[in-house]
């Protein structure tokens, strides 16, 4: 039966998509490829969420081992709500590419393109429904590997410095993973994340959980990009193709956060970990610092791609926040802010991406009055903006209301207030850019420009239109947000 | 007293590794630190996996005692992941090499500092040529 075999199915259709591209050899032949395999993996991801809302827990052996031997794929309303987010990201960023990669990459490196962009999409989606702590190791690898690679494939020599960089930096988060399962690995014999669970009571000492919780928070921390930890994320998201940082910034960090979500509920056990470490405490100071601090760069950047990028580090901070409250509230209002963000950073990227096309620059100061050329364009990056301010009426309104009353539940009303000062920093470099495309005299690459093609404003306003529909009829992706909220917490609905 | 001491020369590869990626400026050095600090974490897995006087996991009945063959497993695993990216690392450093004429990180920084202007004019360029040949 293939509804079985959904979770497996789910990393084949981008593997082998991503094999078939490589051979294709045919920029035109490997983006339809790239949308074949991508639009199944949304289909898949659907049918996954609507199957573990019906049944449950999906638990999916790989070849037929016991968890205890094997690689066990676990599916609860946690991964189903993350592995939906990638899929339908996928799929609206590959009708977004075709034409953004035709103007942006040279034309016998199409064909690997579209191979690397299905590859980390594969990646992702195996670190998101692997219950298996080594087997997400090697998902974060193909995804970073690949990663590296969409970095490195942008026109300006600065991608590939910034893909060195990133690359150096991630090889270190992803060994500092290593090194803390297999710690767990030493004290409980297992590396199936339910099973650790339920040896975790055995362990005598704490000493070596308390090591292995240090690795792994600071390892995944470099692959999400929690302040102090993100000096690799502006230049890699500035540098990268358009359409790769459509992708990379709607789910790279996003399904790194859900592995720390994972990791922080399920085996450390909350907001104090083994051995007593405040990890809440720590969170919740490095989640402000980001709100503020990386808000506040993206102010004082030239480069929109940049300002974007800066936004995205702030942005993450109300995320982590969220996993840092503890309570069913602030976590749903986290996880909802993980899935609204990735639908407005998507749309934002995606407008720079048309901008870059018609305009030929990504740099704000050449880029005044592009409002009145490329309205449909600079009204989803207005949007977009919107959102991440928290306007009502947008979603980003939505999430972040969630985290005030999180913040209220948990006794830190000093909390809720940064939360909404800090959105005033963002009214300023939201406001600088609409200022600029909008209000000032056409300059000399707006005059040359014209509106973006139909086949990308399309994309662009299915993500932008889902930040204003999820501002007023919140309740949809709320509810998956509370379940998972539920299920990470181990809270009966 | 062995397994103190295999323990603390692994943290001794480790950290020794890890400075390497810090302290060196040159990128192939980095690179090589880089796989210095991941070897050490193989290192990590296979002791506690040995057994002394034990042999490779056969089921047959004169071996009574054997290593745990699962770590093994895991760090082949691992060492295919650390050559992929020493693979991409070094074709990185390549391709830097043919753009910026050096390997060296404070030199590439500073010539992007003074040129940035000049390859954004070739920037815009390119994509012009790209926006003439949009029909495909």
């Amino acid at each position: 039966m293939i509804t079985h075999h959904l979770p497996v199915l789910l990393i084949l259709a981008p593997l082998l998509g991503a094999i078939l591209a490589a051979l294709s050899r045919n920029g035109f032949a490997a983006w339809l490829i790239a949308l074949v395999a991508s639009a199944l993996t949304a289909a898949i991801a659907v049918a996954l969420l609507w199957r573990v809302q019906a049944e449950g827990v999906i638990s999916y052996r790989l070849g037929g081992w016991a968890p205890e031997l094997g690689i066990e794929y676990r599916v609860d309303a946690v991964n189903a709500l993350i592995v939906l987010l990638v899929g339908v990201v996928a799929l609206v960023t590959m009708i977004f590419a075709r034409r953004s990669v035709l103007a942006e990459i040279i034309p016998e490196r199409v064909a690997w393109f579209y191979t690397m962009m299905l590859l980390c999409i594969a990646g992702l989606l195996g670190m998101a429904v692997t219950g298996d702590a080594f087997n997400a190791f090697v998902f974060l690898e193909i995804s970073s590997l690949s990663t590296y690679t969409l970095i490195a494939l942008g026109r300006d020599r600065r991608a590939l410095v910034a893909a060195y960089q990133y690359l150096i930096v991630g090889t270190i988060g992803a060994t500092f993973y290593v090194i803390g399962v297999g710690l767990i690995y030493l004290v409980t014999g297992t590396l199936n994340l339910g099973l650790i669970v339920e040896r975790l009571g055995a362990i005598e000492s704490s000493r070596a959980l308390i090591v292995a919780e240090a690795f792994i928070v600071a390892g995944i921390g470099l692959k999400l990009a929690l302040f102090p930890l993100h000096a690799w994320l502006p230049n890699a998201y500035a540098y990268a193709p358009s359409s790769a940082s459509v992708l990379l910034a709607s789910t790279a960090t996003k399904v790194a956060v859900y592995l720390l979500a994972r990791f922080l509920f399920t085996v450390f056990g909350g907001d104090v970990g083994p051995g007593g470490i405040p990890i809440g405490a720590i969170l919740i100071v490095l989640s402000v610092a980001a709100m503020f601090l990386a808000s506040a760069a993206a102010v004082f950047q030239n480069d929109v791609k940049r300002i974007l990028a800066f936004s995205s580090v702030g942005q993450i901070g109300y995320i982590t926040l969220g996993l840092a409250l503890v309570n069913p509230t602030g976590l749903t209002g986290g996880l909802l802010h993980l899935f609204n963000h990735a639908l407005m950073k998507g749309a934002a990227f995606m407008a720079i991406g048309a901008i870059v096309l018609r305009a030929g620059t990504a740099k704000l100061d050449e880029l005044s009055g592009i409002g009145r050329v490329m309205p449909w364009t600079v009204a989803a990056l207005t949007v977009a903006g919107l959102g991440l301010i928290g306007v009502p009426g947008t979603s980003g309104f939505v999430s972040k209301y969630y985290l005030i009353l999180g913040a209220l539940e948990a006794g830190h009303g000093w909390l809720a207030i940064l939360i909404v000062a800090s959105s005033f920093i963002a009214v300023l470099y939201v406001g600088r850019f609409v200022e600029v495309m909008w209000f000032r005299e056409p300059a000399q690459a707006a005059r040359e420009s014209r509106e973006a093609p139909l086949e990308m404003l399309l994309p662009m306003w299915v993500l932008a239109g889902a930040t204003i529909w999820f501002g007023l009829d919140a309740e949809g992706p709320a509810a998956l947000a509370r379940a998972a909220a539920n299920a990470l917490l181990k809270v009966a609905p | 007293m062995i397994a103190h001491f295999s323990q603390i020369a692994t943290i001794f590869l480790l950290v020794a590794g890890l400075y390497v990626v810090i302290a060196r400026g040159n990128m192939v050095k980095k690179l090589i630190g880089l796989s210095l600090f991941q070897t050490s974490v193989y290192l990590l897995y296979i002791l506690p996996g040995k057994v002394l006087g034990g042999t490779a996991p056969i089921l047959d009945a004169s071996f009574a005692v054997y290593a745990n063959p699962l770590p093994h497993v895991l760090i082949l695993t691992a060492i295919v992941v650390g050559i992929a990216t020493l693979a991409l690392g070094l074709t990185l450093v390549v391709r830097i090499k043919e753009a910026y004429g050096t390997i060296e990180e404070d030199e590439i920084l500073a010539r992007d500092g003074s040129k940035e202007s000049v390859t954004d004019k070739v920037k815009i360029a390119g994509n012009k040529t790209g926006r003439g040949g949009n029909g495909a």
